[in-house]
């Protein structure tokens, strides 16, 4: 129980999915204009990162590396990601139209998403059995709830640019970038955190990187 | 052999299974579309131009549905494609105007005094930014042709170092009104018989200085004209098409001859 909460935070946190990996910056600059289309993405962000590691970690632990054909993870996962966006963009049609139109050109810009991929990858180099099936959910669901916090607080951070004077030059995109750099590196102050919480032989997993 | 054909079936394998669960998800999900949208969709040019205001022929249409969007606004289908969008809503088309762009300067390097010859990025624009273009005069045209650029509909073309329009590709999206920097294209009717190819408000001695085929402002059309046709204001000369009745004594009697048949 004690690792789950490890790696959920970590993946939140300290290895946060936008801001620390650097991935995931398309949807992360395209829709973060306004905090409620934010939330949105994130969320279905995060629903397609679990129901993707879900279906992609049985399917190469099960099927691909006892083969040796590895090498397929990455196509099959991209099949598999591309279908789940699909269904997630009917579902969101049916359900939640209003959303649907307010994510518009980027949710089917999940599909080519890199952070989606990226965490089913990782997820397969960071675990290697079955019985972590679990971990690897977590890792997910921790990397999804990341990218949402990333999300919505670079939506606010935006919002306030939105109203301050602005060199003409550094209007639109350049100034945003320059914001996301900033908060990125405030991220970096978070570096202890997940040591100091659990104690020290947490960062003996091999899944926590720096 | 079966070091190839294994991570063939299984690739396969796996796509027909998310086949054939994406076609039961999208039976089972599936969203009525309004038909309507559909029809419209279909009778709508589709160039996607915006000149109705909307992103695209899509938009639009479902604008049309969703929101009652007026049946009219597509210039590029003209009367034909508001008809059939009526025929599917079930509604009277309000009266369309048939509008086309003009380009409303004749001031080719002939006739018109420059001041610099510019050769710098070719763009309207940039050249705008640079001095105001290569004309002495304010009002005219530069003649590189983001207005050519901006056509979608292969109307427009530079003659002689002015754009031209060419009535009867001009489909009225009116893209090019927004391209132009000086602002000189205008819009008439596509019915219109005369129009005043000159946007220069200037004292008649000063556009005389830049220009030979500027409007001074004589006042010799409105004195000639028999119905009260052409006004003009600000040292402009303008032609009202609902009271021309297409004589073309203004075009005898203008002496800078900047009243043109179109």
């Amino acid at each position: 129980m004690k690792e789950l909460l490890i790696i959920f935070f970590t993946a939140i946190i300290t290895q946060n999915v936008v801001l620390s990996r650097f991935m995931g910056i398309c949807p992360f600059l395209g829709v973060s204009n306004k905090t409620k289309s934010a939330v949105g993405m994130g969320f279905a962000v995060t629903a397609v990162l679990v129901l993707a590691t879900l279906v992609t970690y049985p399917i190469s632990n099960l099927i691909l590396i006892p083969n040796g054909l590895s090498f397929l993870n990455t196509i099959i996962f991209i099949l598999v990601i591309a279908s789940f966006v699909q269904m997630l963009e009917m579902f969101l049609r049916k359900f939640i139209p209003p959303l649907y139109s307010a994510l518009g050109i980027y949710l089917p810009l999940i599909t080519t998403n890199c952070a989606v991929l990226g965490i089913t990858l990782i997820n397969i180099e960071d675990f290697s059995t079955m019985a972590q099936l679990p971990h690897a959910l977590v890792n997910a669901l921790g990397a999804g709830i990341g990218f949402l916090m990333a999300m919505v607080i670079f939506s606010g951070v935006r919002t306030r640019l939105s109203s301050k004077k602005i060199p003409e030059s550094f209007k639109g995109l350049p100034i945003t970038l320059v914001a996301a750099a900033i908060v990125a590196i405030s991220f970096m102050g978070f570096s202890g955190v997940i040591d100091g919480i659990f104690g020290a032989e947490s960062s003996g997993f091999p899944f926590i990187v720096g | 052999m079966s070091d190839l054909f294994l991570p063939i079936i299984i690739v396969s394998v796996i796509a027909l299974l998310f086949a054939i669960f994406l076609v039961i998800a999208s039976k089972t999900l599936a969203v009525k579309v309004d038909e309507r949208v559909e029809k419209i969709r279909e009778a709508l040019p589709g160039a996607n131009c915006g000149g109705c205001g909307f992103a695209s022929c899509d938009n639009y249409a479902e604008a049309i549905v969703n929101d009652g969007a007026e049946v009219n606004k597509c210039r590029v289908g003209g009367k034909e494609c508001s008809d059939k969008i009526c025929a599917v809503m079930g509604v009277e088309a309000a009266a369309m105007e048939d509008l086309i762009a003009f380009v409303r300067c004749q001031g080719h390097p002939e006739t018109e005094e420059q001041r610099l010859n510019y050769k710098g990025v070719q763009s309207c624009k940039a050249a705008m930014s640079f001095y105001g273009g290569r004309l002495n005069c304010t009002y005219g045209c530069i003649g590189i042709g983001d207005c050519v650029s901006a056509c979608q509909f292969d109307a427009l073309k530079i003659e002689n170092g002015i754009a031209k329009v060419d009535k009867n590709k001009c489909t009225g999206c009116l893209a090019c009104v927004d391209a132009c920097p000086k602002k000189i294209i205008g819009t008439v009717h596509r019915d219109s018989k005369y129009v005043v190819a000159c946007r220069n408000h200037e004292q008649g001695k000063y556009t005389r200085m830049n220009c030979k085929v500027g409007c001074i402002g004589c006042k010799k059309c409105e004195n000639t004209c028999e119905f009260g046709a052409v006004k003009v204001d600000g040292f402009l000369a303008r032609i009202d098409k609902e009271k021309c009745v297409g004589c073309g004594k203004c075009i005898e009697a203008c002496p800078v001859k900047c009243i043109v048949k179109i």
